[in-house]
């Protein structure tokens, strides 16, 4: 792919004034399709998650899934949103293979949640506020694959094949109204918005919010408005965003490649435009126009949804603290530095370290278990760190050190064994016999052996060169395998020097 | 007797007494098919495992097991409906041999209940027409004279019953598709209240209009098959979850009841108009006689807005039905057409809905997407949608005066095949007395009111209901029959010529 021309980035925000706007798509992970009862598991063999409705069979018919219809009344509330008492699905008609009954059924005039806002903060702490015009219910499309050609897509394919399993899997796609005032911003403000939806979701436990598997896809709006012109541009809609990196790449282009061809005095064409990953660059899609149509009408085999002001309010009072104001919250419990805090975040493991604080851990130790031994034997193991231990586990073992049973070294192993499936750490503990010893009887008979054994060092300490200990310190550690406590081997050796003749 | 000049409910106590198998039962009216259908036409289709079926409900009967009171009746099926083991093409050139992996639940109902579907009867493209001569597979004929038409859509349903072929069908009503062809075939049909039958697995026409229901020979039997397929469906979500008092025995009440005192019957002014045929008008007012003698308040009441009913239906219907038939795009079903030197999916989409779909078919497509699309939507759709609303007021304040309302089930007795066909205004015109119920959702019966006198043709009388009170239309319609009969002395199909030589003595001996 081509690189387009690009106008420098502050060159483009000193002629041009940037305005977003976004459509995130999150797939719900419902145990079923938003209108059939086919698995909602995308994945596996080609067309084998479907029912008649999700490969558009003459005759049949779609039902709502109710659970679809809480999650999706959950995240409105949860974007700030107003919860319409009676919203309606519509069918939105266009021909296209991988949509099997050639219409969408969606929401047009009347979606489930609508007039919210998502506050967002940047990495050095500035808040934005992001107003959100609706979030509204719809069900996937399948999945094309095009054969032969050389870019993967239509154009030029020899033929395609469609999966319907992803046909009718519940989304909900939250709408933002236009944002003005990101400026040079605009990029970062992009990923972190894209992010604090992905929190929110994840929070709720409404989605599985894997980017990369297209559970969470974004649709970037970027136009340029002249400065001073108060006039708006033309805007692109890029698509295929598949990552929080991508977002910010995808944003940052568009920039300064609409920048460029606006300079010259080009006109920018209102198209759908496809982010490629590889290149950091997007490509024209198809022309998009406002009076593209899509014939909307309310979908007469379903009946308006009305979920009921009870339902709503137990939903509400369900809903789990945001996640902005959850994470402001923890970082100033558990006193962490931002450095301490950021590197929690990014290793996805807040949760872990909060259950792990929450059944009696020091957040200083959760922490420093978590992000440091926990996260490299995931990392070895390639899989998420949260899948090799529970929190309860990690807290007993960080007991087990504070109270003087473990030494870090033997907390390691019996880490290890947990992680193998030995059990809870105090199991671990007895079954491989790793508890520091306390019986000063078996430390003093290591220690007069050693003492013995180097009657040079003896001397050192009897003349009052403590530091000379250490050989002897270590010799006995090293005897008891390190299941004995450094501190009171040195007492014990200070003791024993100081009596033995 | 020849078995096929039974009614079900007769059929079904000969069945349940052991006199008669639904063996020898299916069998004559297979006989009666091979007779008179390569006339007739009603059928598309016919199941192949139907003596398998009846020989397994025999057995079953044999064993002591006890079965529904239609088991071992025969039944047609509405091509429109989806159906295990037999095509299903609504008629059309682009389902041609599609065999659906589901049945429809009133089919999978009528299974349960041990009827033994006999075939796929013929209809309109689509649930598109008043005639069946917008069938792909050719125009079914009318049993009382095969120059005539047999109405439309549900032609073939009714045409089967009316010319003994089977004792009673499904069909589907959209507009009038079993009321107006009950009414040219001296048949009984209804569309029951929308929403009391599962639309699961019928081929959509237009989703807010369409009702899947019975049509017989008699007010009984369509009881006894509404009873069946009625209820609520969780595929639909459009079903009720009413429950349903038997239509069965309402309709055996009806057929008992000394009088009509006490009922209120509402005569729409706008449905009783001076440009209906002579005959019709003439039958109706018999009726209305005969109802008032009996003891019923005649009222006359006025819809106002009925006038705009079908201007109203011509939008709602095409516009529902533009998307309810995208998917016929030949990518996952039904027929394909590759173009000419090959091209792109769009490509082979455009040529196979081009030679998939007959002339009203893309009509009405063209007229629903024109009526959809932006800029014209509000004042086409959203208009037509606001005449809907104005229709229910009208229904409402009529059904506040009267607890029935009636009118003639169709303006005209059948007319010849080709007669309209060049011209689809007058086409849809035929449907003005039953559009109506369809837009606001209530429940309408045609039966058998006589033969109308200057062309012998039958007449057919709608009775209307309030929605949910589909029992006052078979307690009402059982004593017309039963008065009418008895006025009569013999049903009105005994009436209807002999379609064959070697059928003639039978059809005489076996009516009256």
């Amino acid at each position: 792919m081509a690189k387009a021309e690009l106008m420098d980035f502050d060159k483009a925000l000193e002629l041009f004034e940037p305005v977003l706007g976004f459509e995130v798509h999150v797939e719900l992970n419902t145990k079923t399709k938003m209108f059939s009862d086919a698995p909602n598991f995308f994945g596996g063999e080609p067309n084998t998650n479907i029912t008649p409705l999700d490969l558009g069979l003459p005759g049949s018919l779609p039902v709502v899934n109710e659970q679809a219809v809480r999650y999706s009344i959950s995240l409105g509330l949860a974007l700030g949103c107003s919860i319409a008492e009676s919203s309606r699905f519509a069918r939105k008609n266009y021909y296209y293979p991988d949509t099997p009954k050639n219409y969408q059924i969606s929401q047009f005039d009347e979606p489930i949640a609508y007039d919210g806002n998502v506050e967002v903060e940047l990495a050095d702490g500035r808040k934005f506020q992001i107003s959100i015009e609706r979030a509204h219910m719809e069900e996937d499309a399948g999945k094309l694959t095009h054969i032969g050609g050389s870019t993967g897509r239509i154009q030029g394919a020899d033929y395609s094949l469609v999966d319907y399993n992803r046909a009718g899997v519940p989304l909900v796609e939250i709408v933002t109204n236009m944002i003005f005032g990101a400026e040079k911003d605009a990029p970062e403000l992009a990923k972190a918005y894209v992010s604090a939806i992905r929190d929110i979701v994840v929070s709720l436990g409404i989605s599985d919010a894997k980017m990369e598997r297209g559970n969470l896809r974004c649709d970037a709006n970027i136009s340029l408005s002249p400065r001073g012109s108060g006039k708006l541009g033309t805007r692109t809609e890029t698509k295929n965003v598949n990552s929080l990196r991508s977002v910010e790449r995808a944003i940052r282009y568009e920039i300064q490649r609409q920048a460029a061809i606006l300079a010259k005095g080009g006109t920018i064409l209102q198209e759908t435009r496809h982010w490629h990953e590889d290149t950091g660059v997007t490509s024209a899609g198809r022309p998009k126009s406002d009076a593209d149509d899509y014939r909307y009408f309310p979908e007469p085999d379903l009946l308006p949804v009305v979920p009921g002001a009870e339902l709503i309010e137990q939903l509400r009072l369900a809903l789990p603290e945001a996640p902005a104001i959850r994470r402001r919250r923890l970082k100033e419990a558990w006193s962490f530095t931002d450095l301490e805090f950021q590197d929690v975040l990014n290793s996805g493991l807040l949760v872990e370290v909060e259950e792990t604080v929450a059944a009696g851990a020091s957040a200083q130790s959760a922490r420093k278990w978590w992000t440091g031994e926990i996260a490299r034997l995931a990392n070895i193991a390639g899989v998420d760190a949260s899948t090799l231990v529970s929190p309860l586990h990690v807290s007993e073992l960080i007991a087990l050190i504070e109270s003087g049973d473990l030494t870090d070294r033997l907390a390691r192993q019996v880490l290890e064994g947990v992680v193998a499936g030995e059990g809870a750490p105090h199991e671990v503990v007895d079954a491989r016999g790793l508890k520091v010893v306390s019986d000063d009887g078996a430390l003093i008979a290591a220690i007069d052996e050693a003492l013995a054994a180097q009657p040079d060092v003896l001397a050192k300490i009897r003349d009052g060169k403590v530091q000379a200990a250490g050989a002897v310190i270590g010799a006995v550690m090293k005897a008891m395998r390190g299941s004995a406590d450094a501190a009171r081997v040195r007492e014990l050796v200070l003791e024993r020097a100081a009596v033995t003749e | 007797m020849s078995l096929i000049y039974l009614s079900a409910a007769e059929l079904s106590a000969k069945l349940g007494s052991g006199e008669v198998s639904s063996v020898e039962a299916t069998q004559a009216h297979l006989d009666r098919i091979t007779a008179v259908d390569g006339d007739v036409h009603a059928f598309l289709h016919i199941n192949a495992e139907a003596l398998k079926t009846a020989a397994d409900v025999d057995a079953r009967r044999a064993a002591g097991e006890q079965l529904g009171e239609l088991a071992g009746v025969p039944i047609a099926i509405k091509d429109v409906l989806c159906t295990i083991g037999m095509p299903s093409t609504a008629g059309s050139r682009i389902l041609e041999g599609w065999i659906p992996p589901y049945d429809a639940t009133v089919v999978s109902r009528l299974r349960a209940a041990n009827l033994i579907p006999l075939g796929k009867t013929n209809m309109d493209e689509f649930a598109m027409g008043s005639s069946t001569e917008h069938s792909a597979y050719g125009p079914t004929h009318n049993p009382w004279d095969l120059e005539r038409i047999p109405g439309g859509s549900g032609g073939g349903s009714a045409a089967a019953v009316a010319a003994f072929e089977a004792p009673i069908a499904l069909g589907s009503d959209t507009g009038g598709s079993i009321r107006q062809p009950a009414a040219v075939t001296g048949s009984v049909g209804v569309k029951p209240t929308y929403g009391s039958v599962s639309r699961y697995g019928a081929i959509a026409l237009a989703s807010s209009l369409d009702q899947v229901g019975p049509v017989s020979r008699t007010v009984l039997d369509s009881a006894l098959v509404h009873d069946i397929i009625g209820g609520h469906d969780p595929r639909d979500s459009t079903s009720l979850k009413d429950t349903w008092p038997s239509f069965a025995a309402a309709a055996r009440a009806g057929a008992t009841a000394e009088s009509l005192k006490g009922l209120r019957v509402g005569v729409v002014k706008q449905l009783d108009a001076p440009g209906f045929q002579d005959g019709v008008k003439l039958r109706f007012h018999e009726s209305l006689a005969m109802m008032e003698e009996a003891g019923a308040e005649i009222v006359e009441v006025s819809a106002p807005n009925f006038e705009y009913a079908v201007a109203a239906y011509y939008l709602i219907l095409p516009a529902e039905a533009s998307s309810n038939l995208a998917r016929f795009d030949s990518v996952r079903f039904g027929l394909r057409v590759n173009p000419a030197g090959g091209g792109t999916v769009e490509d082979v989409m455009a040529a196979t809905r081009g030679a998939g779909f007959g002339a009203e078919v893309k009509r009405r497509i063209i007229l629903g997407t024109y009526a959809l699309s932006a800029g014209y939507y509000d004042e086409y759709y959203g208009s037509a949608q606001k005449v809907r609303t104005l229709i229910q007021r009208d229904f409402d304040a009529a059904f506040a005066q009267v607890d029935v309302l009636v009118s003639p089930s169709a303006p005209t007795t059948a007319f010849k095949l080709g007669e309209k066909i060049d011209d689809p205004l007058a086409m849809y015109l035929n449907d003005v007395t039953t559009i109506p119920a369809n837009l606001a959702g209530i429940p309408g019966m045609g039966l058998p009111i006589g033969l109308a006198p200057e062309d012998g043709l039958p007449v057919g009388l709608q009775i209307m209901a309030p929605a949910r009170a589909d029992d006052r239309l078979y307690k009402l319609g059982a004593t017309l029959e039963r008065m009418l009969e008895e006025k009569w002395g013999h049903t009105l199909l005994s009436q209807a010529p002999n379609l064959t030589p070697t059928e003639m003595f039978a059809a005489s001996e076996g009516a009256v």
